[in-house]
């Protein structure tokens, strides 16, 4: 009986962490989970994944730290859930399964935002919606909480929503502070400056303009570690 | 007039790429070769050009408030089920990219080969999600608006895939400061034809 509780117990921790070894909760692997996708493998600039819903919104810096939080509660729980199941799913109908548990989770962080955050939510408009089809949720999904523990999921899925809200949350400083001479609102700009003939860019308040400071990011990052230099 | 009016906004002045950034992880990954760009487009625009009729009569007839009130007696008027969109525009998305995947493996093996796991991807990209979200925020009066809004987003994105793949196609040969190469510049590119599409603002016909 005694070596039956210790397997079952072996097996707990092989569901949980998928590692024999015994690590901390924040072992040094694990905090490599959290920390890579800060950078050299950041999710939009290296990874390529969830640009679609994220420009629109980062026009403001609020909406896109709003965005930044719902989309992490988002990754870390479907990432958890997907991971948790991830040996009852079969694999021709997982898609659909990994939709419906991001649906629900989309709907549940939906309506907390209209209960509470309702003029932030109607300013996000329709992209919370967007969330479902934020392909970083899914590549992580797919490429991540399938083939992994619940608890490196979740880390995973933390750290992955992180690097996606650094870029977000840079993108939407810049636009906000160039566009409109503020930050969450309040003018960061003196008047003086605008007193000696200084303008707001208004060209950073449209759309064009996310796509090229997108690309200005990945310029700075590339220049910077140059091992993720694309050959053509 | 009106339904010519509603195409040319979709496909020009509200373009799914270039003014709400969705599709842009297909539009990115996919855009190498023109080929490619070309069999995803047409992907885009069929899927498009059905879910978005279809999430219309779900919307209409099951999930407004009050929608119910239309076929099953007034008792059923204050109900919403407005909440529940999310995951039924979803569902109908994902099993019809199913049966588009299963159509273009059985006619056309050539370019299922070669859109290799993109075909998938349709049921996570944003632009067919978003094409449903904002037909039910523009609240259309019939069918026929829903289903040219559908197809007219779909070639927006179409026309968007395309131009870029082209322009990637001759960028190969141009000398592109080396950590701008393939993602950086992609981006710039899609930033200058975006204001290029800016221009179209306004247009009414």
């Amino acid at each position: 009986m005694a070596h039956n509780k210790e397997t079952k117990k072996q097996e707990l921790i092989l569901f949980l962490s998928d590692t024999d070894e015994r690590e901390g909760l924040l072992g040094k692997k694990n905090r490599k989970l959290l920390t890579d996708p800060l950078t050299d493998n950041n999710p939009i600039t290296v990874q390529v994944l969830g640009i679609c819903s994220a420009l629109a919104i980062t026009v403001q810096l609020k909406p896109a730290i709003v965005m930044s939080i719902a989309v992490m509660a988002v990754m870390a729980f479907s990432n958890m859930i997907i991971s948790a199941l991830r040996n009852l799913i079969p694999s021709r109908i997982r898609i659909i399964v990994q939709l419906v548990v991001v649906a629900a989770l989309v709907i549940i962080v939906d309506q907390i935002l209209r209960a509470y955050a309702y003029d932030v939510s109607k300013e996000l408009s329709v992209f919370v919606g967007l969330i479902i089809t934020n392909c970083i949720v899914m590549g992580r999904l797919e490429a991540f909480a399938l083939g992994h523990g619940v608890y490196k999921s979740f880390l995973d899925g933390i750290g992955n929503a992180a690097g996606y809200a650094f870029i977000l949350i840079l993108v939407a400083f810049f636009r906000e502070l160039l566009g409109a001479g503020k930050l969450l609102g309040y003018q960061i700009i003196p008047d003086s400056f605008y007193e000696f003939g200084y303008t707001n860019n208004g060209l950073m308040l449209l759309s064009p303009m996310a796509l090229i400071t997108v690309g200005l990011i990945i310029w700075v990052q590339r220049s910077r570690s140059r091992s993720l230099i694309e050959q053509n | 007039m009106d339904l010519i009016n509603l195409a040319v906004r979709s496909i020009f002045i509200e373009n799914m790429v270039f003014a709400y950034f969705l599709g842009m992880c297909s539009y990115l990954a996919v855009s190498k070769s023109v080929k490619t760009a070309v069999g995803l487009g047409a992907a885009v625009v069929f899927v498009l050009g059905i879910t978005v009729p279809i999430n219309w009569l779900l919307d209409t007839y099951l999930l407004k408030p009050g929608a119910l009130a239309q076929w099953m007696g007034p008792e059923y008027a204050d109900i919403d089920l407005s909440f529940l969109s999310f995951i039924m525009f979803i569902a109908v998305i994902a099993s019809m990219v199913q049966l588009v995947e299963m159509v273009v493996e059985r006619f056309a093996p050539a370019l299922y080969g070669a859109l290799g796991i993109f075909l998938p991807l349709i049921a996570v990209n944003c632009a067919i999600l978003g094409g449903s979200l904002f037909m039910q925020q523009k609240d259309f009066s019939n069918i026929g608006e829903s289903a040219v809004y559908g197809i007219g987003s779909g070639f927006g994105f179409f026309l968007a895939i395309l131009a870029i793949a082209a322009i990637r196609e001759k960028i190969s040969y141009s000398n592109v400061p080396a950590p701008l190469r393939g993602l950086g510049i992609t981006f710039i590119i899609t930033g200058l034809m975006a204001l290029g599409f800016m221009s179209f603002m306004g247009i009414e016909i």
